[in-house]
């Protein structure tokens, strides 16, 4: 009897071994793999339910008359701040009832004041944002309620709520004063910095999700590749001596590697620009005149291991997608040493990279599609407002309290608009 | 990405940055009106003027050499902690790897970043060349990527693929086999290469297919190959079917295609035929070329070919329905009568109705009992050695699979170019004994050539192009020529005025 026992036992082992390496093998033979970050596998969650906004409706000077008056707001990289707004007012989560609502919304496009170039002029964005702060702070009891803590605003330019595209500038004037205590919604995200406030949602820049479906190629296209980049070095423009712009990381990239066969880098733009990218195995997404840069979405996109050099920076939805296993980190000061470190990468890591970003939900989450879909952007926006809540006692005031400095801030900011 | 919207703030920061290791601090521009501040504009306008009249920025220099620690760290260090860069009319900071310490903002921050604001240096090293390790591991890099790739979206279970050469050894065997060996060594799934050979194995077909480096079946057929291309269609069909039972006899699992040893395939017509579950048929573009042929003839088949629009193609057709509707073949009536009928002909080399090479099939209907083996085709022993294409193996012919988007995509091309059946060629094509000198080198005097022999043909000889006729050169130059056939005349012609001036 004893030897059937331990013959039983045997068996029992074997099976569960084989299962554990079969599972081992398919997984490994798996086209994707799941994502979960830090807040755990929240990806796909549905936010449906789990909270109700609020949106304000601000008078059209504080959004629809400014995109009136320049439609190109709705294609440059920043236009999530009125998809978003597009997106809130249709979207389940949207109650009418303020009373039971969870978050407020304030649309106002504060990115929308264009160059003839088509770059944002930060100058008047102070000043719109506070005229619209006093106006729902005058008409509606809810931000005096908590001054601001259970508001949230999308502010996508530069360097987010500093409010101006000069790193210097930003850094002086900091976030506005009187969003100090609300949740803001930016793409800038660098640790340490002023310009990022604790409780801040990264979100990506906007991309065109129709213009990059349309470049799609078929995916036995061979990588061939090694590593990919499209831009300036040197921003001859602002800063023809180097070293300003991007940190000299740029240009850094340039000295080192223009003779590098495995690296295929330019300043032209070509027409293939889309498909190119999907058949290199490293696209480099090195910081800019901001660390962030539309680069991410598209090398998520295609497949391409985004090779991310801006130190400190602080990469969309932090908590909910694990960067550091999807991308590669290099700091900047180890740029001319990055073919080391790109080759050295073990192979069986890279496919677990680019199986991590086959993940349909890793790439829904990077667009802004129109109309929204599971998954996207939006909803992650919304999953990362729904994993703040609830919301603490302490942010309700009491009554007579008053935290926010009404005239904080450069003397220009406190002209109305 | 700024463009103008910037141009203000770098006037601030030209200002500001000629300074050196000023701290840049902003309240400093507004107006105050200072001695130190009118004394900084004075030495800013003079040192403005100087640079003007210079061409450069010499504001640089100075700092260079107030500021520099030690003048030996100059060419030496990878990253200099010099305070300016050197750069002399140069806007670029080239590989000088000059560093500049950041200018450190005088502003308060109220967190500690280690990221710091300001002009940084551009890092260079001091070789910025690529390593040949890393080069190689990036290369292996992308073929495991590449072959993930393939794992994933290309065929799931690949099949051996089965190629079947018939060939002879000719003038042309070695380019047309090495051709065919190269496609062959390129297919990314299993291959099995059966060689046939008329007029039996020989040494020569042996050593070009031994570097294939992939699975060769070398066999000897007895018959020798006939020079007219009738007859040597009908030995080829003989050769294949023989290969054919090769392929029977080893029962070896794969897919069989017919590559004739003159044809070119590309390589998306091996991931294609993968794609065959019996027998399946490809088209093939016909590349029917006229060999020299003269002037009249060849506008008189361009028009003929012309009026009927016909495409040079063979192939399987499809309906509407993409189902095979029937079979699309190469129109040979403009050629009618102007054919070649031998291999020596220099006329057009008509392709079949249909050529073996755009089939394909599943090596296990010619096996001898398999349980799904379907039953419309019949067994390699019953089948008369006189067919024409292997649709003859089928009993119902409409059983083929059109493959290539339904006979749209041409994925191989028919090609026949030989030489004379009379021309010679240095055996394995490597010359021993060496030949004879035919250009003596003009620079170099060769101490082992022979004095030149006096001339003994005409003086006159035209510089100009003309053909000069073949007899004359023959005469003359016989001892000093090999023999040439056809071409060559031009050169003759040049050497021996070359000769005569020389003389």
């Amino acid at each position: 009897m004893e030897i059937w026992k331990w013959v039983f036992v045997g068996i029992l082992c074997y099976a569960a071994f084989a299962s554990t390496v079969g599972a081992v093998k398919l997984g490994r033979s798996q086209p994707t793999e799941r994502i979960s970050g830090s807040a755990g596998d929240v990806l796909e969650d549905d936010p449906v339910g789990r909270l109700k906004v609020f949106v304000y409706e601000l008078p059209s000077k504080y959004n629809k008359k400014i995109l009136q008056k320049d439609p190109r707001c709705l294609t440059h990289m920043f236009a999530a701040e009125i998809f978003m707004h597009r997106f809130l007012l249709s979207s389940p989560v949207r109650t009418l009832n303020p009373e039971e609502a969870d978050w407020f919304y304030t649309p106002v496009y504060t990115t929308c004041d264009l160059t003839p170039n088509g770059l944002p002029l930060p100058f008047k964005s102070p000043r719109m944002m506070r005229s619209a702060i006093q106006l729902i702070s005058s008409n509606w009891p809810y931000w005096n309620r908590t001054e601001g803590a259970d508001h949230f605003f999308v502010v996508p330019h530069d360097f987010g709520a500093c409010f101006h595209y000069l790193e210097e500038k930003a850094i002086e004037r900091g976030i506005l004063h009187l969003l100090q205590r609300a949740t803001l919604v930016q793409t800038f995200g660098q640790r340490n910095h002023v310009c990022l406030k604790e409780g801040a949602i990264t979100v990506p820049p906007y991309a065109p999700p129709q213009k990059m479906q349309a470049h799609l190629i078929p995916g036995k296209t061979p990588r061939s590749i090694f590593v990919y980049f499209r831009g300036l070095f040197y921003d001859v423009g602002n800063d023809p001596e180097g070293g300003y712009y991007a940190r000299g990381a740029r240009a850094a990239v340039w000295e080192n590697f223009k003779d590098n066969p495995l690296f295929d880098i330019s300043t032209e733009h070509p027409t293939t620009y889309y498909e190119d990218m999907q058949r290199a195995v490293f696209c480099l997404c090195p910081l800019g005149w901001a660390p962030w840069s539309p680069r991410l979405v598209e090398a998520v996109i295609f497949g391409c291991i985004p090779v991310i050099i801006a130190d400190d920076i602080v990469l969309p939805f932090a908590d909910a997608i694990p960067w550091e296993e999807i991308g590669v980190f290099v700091d900047e000061k180890d740029v001319p040493n990055l073919d080391t470190i790109l080759t050295s990468i073990p192979p069986e890591v890279i496919l677990r990279k680019q199986r991590l970003l086959a993940n349909p939900s890793m790439k829904q989450a990077m667009l802004f599609p129109q109309p929204a879909q599971p998954g996207d952007a939006f909803h992650q926006v919304l999953n990362g407002l729904a994993r703040k809540l609830p919301h603490d006692k302490s942010i309700y005031l009491k009554p007579g309290e008053k935290i926010l400095n009404w005239t904080a801030g450069p003397v220009g900011d406190l002209k109305p608009w | 990405m700024k463009l103008s919207a910037l141009r203000l703030s770098y006037m601030n920061r030209r200002s500001t940055s000629f300074r050196g290791s000023a701290p840049l601090d902003s309240s400093a521009e507004s107006a105050v009106k200072s001695p130190a501040a009118i004394f900084w504009l004075l030495l800013h306008g003079v040192c403005c003027l100087i640079s003007l009249v210079l061409g450069f920025r010499f504001s640089r220099l100075v700092f260079l050499f107030l500021f520099s620690t030690s003048a030996s760290n100059l060419y030496g260090m990878p990253f200099r902690q010099l305070a300016t860069t050197a750069d002399l009319a140069n806007p670029l900071n080239v590989p000088y790897n000059p560093v500049v310490n950041p200018e450190v903002p005088a502003i308060n921050k109220t967190v500690s970043s280690r990221v710091i604001v300001g002009r940084h240096g551009i890092r260079i090293r001091p070789w910025p060349h690529p390593n040949p390790a890393e080069v190689m591991r990036a290369h292996q890099i992308i073929e495991s990527v590449q072959k993930e790739q393939r794992i994933q979206f290309g065929v799931k279970s690949p099949k051996t693929v089965i190629a079947v050469t018939p060939t002879y050894v000719r003038t042309f065997q070695r380019l047309h086999l090495t051709g065919v060996m190269h496609s062959l060594m390129l297919v990314p799934y299993g291959v099995v290469w059966i060689v046939v050979e008329a007029g039996g194995v020989t040494d020569e077909t042996a050593a070009i297919i031994a570097k294939s480096g992939v699975r060769t079946i070398h066999i000897g057929f007895k018959q020798r190959m006939p020079n007219s291309w009738e007859a040597r269609h009908k030995l080829e069909v003989k050769m294949r079917l023989r290969a054919l039972r090769v392929v029977r006899e080893q029962k070896l699992d794969g897919i069989v295609m017919f590559a004739d040893d003159s044809n070119m395939h590309s390589m998306d017509l091996f991931d294609e035929i993968q794609n065959v579950k019996w027998f399946g048929a490809v088209s093939i573009g016909i590349l029917a070329h006229s060999g020299g042929a003269d002037e009249s003839s060849l506008v008189a088949v361009k028009e003929e070919v012309e009026k009927r629009s016909s495409m040079p193609v063979q192939g399987p057709a499809c309906n509407a329905s993409n189902k095979l509707a029937g079979w699309h073949t190469f129109n040979s009536l403009p050629y009618e009568g102007k054919s070649a009928i031998l291999i020596d002909d220099r006329a057009t080399v008509l392709p079949q109705q249909l050529e073996w090479a755009g089939f394909v099939m599943n090596s296990r209907l010619l096996w001898k009992e398999t349980e799904d083996k379907p039953d419309w085709m019949k067994d390699l022993d019953s089948v008369d050695a006189d067919i024409e294409s292997p649709l003859s193996l089928l009993k119902d012919p409409s059983v083929t699979e059109p493959l290539g988007s339904c006979g749209r995509q041409v994925l191989l091309w028919w090609l026949r170019v030989e030489a004379r059946s009379d021309s010679k060629f240095p055996p394995g094509w490597i010359i021993d004994p060496p030949l004879e000198i035919t250009v003596p080198s003009k620079r170099t005097p060769w101490p082992d050539v022979p004095p030149e022999p006096p001339i003994t043909e005409k003086p006159v000889i035209n510089i100009s192009e003309q053909t000069v006729k073949h007899t004359k050169t023959r005469s003359s130059r016989s001892k000093r020529r090999s023999k040439r056939k056809h071409e060559a005349k031009v050169v003759d012609t040049q050497v021996s005025v070359r000769h005569s001036e020389q003389n």
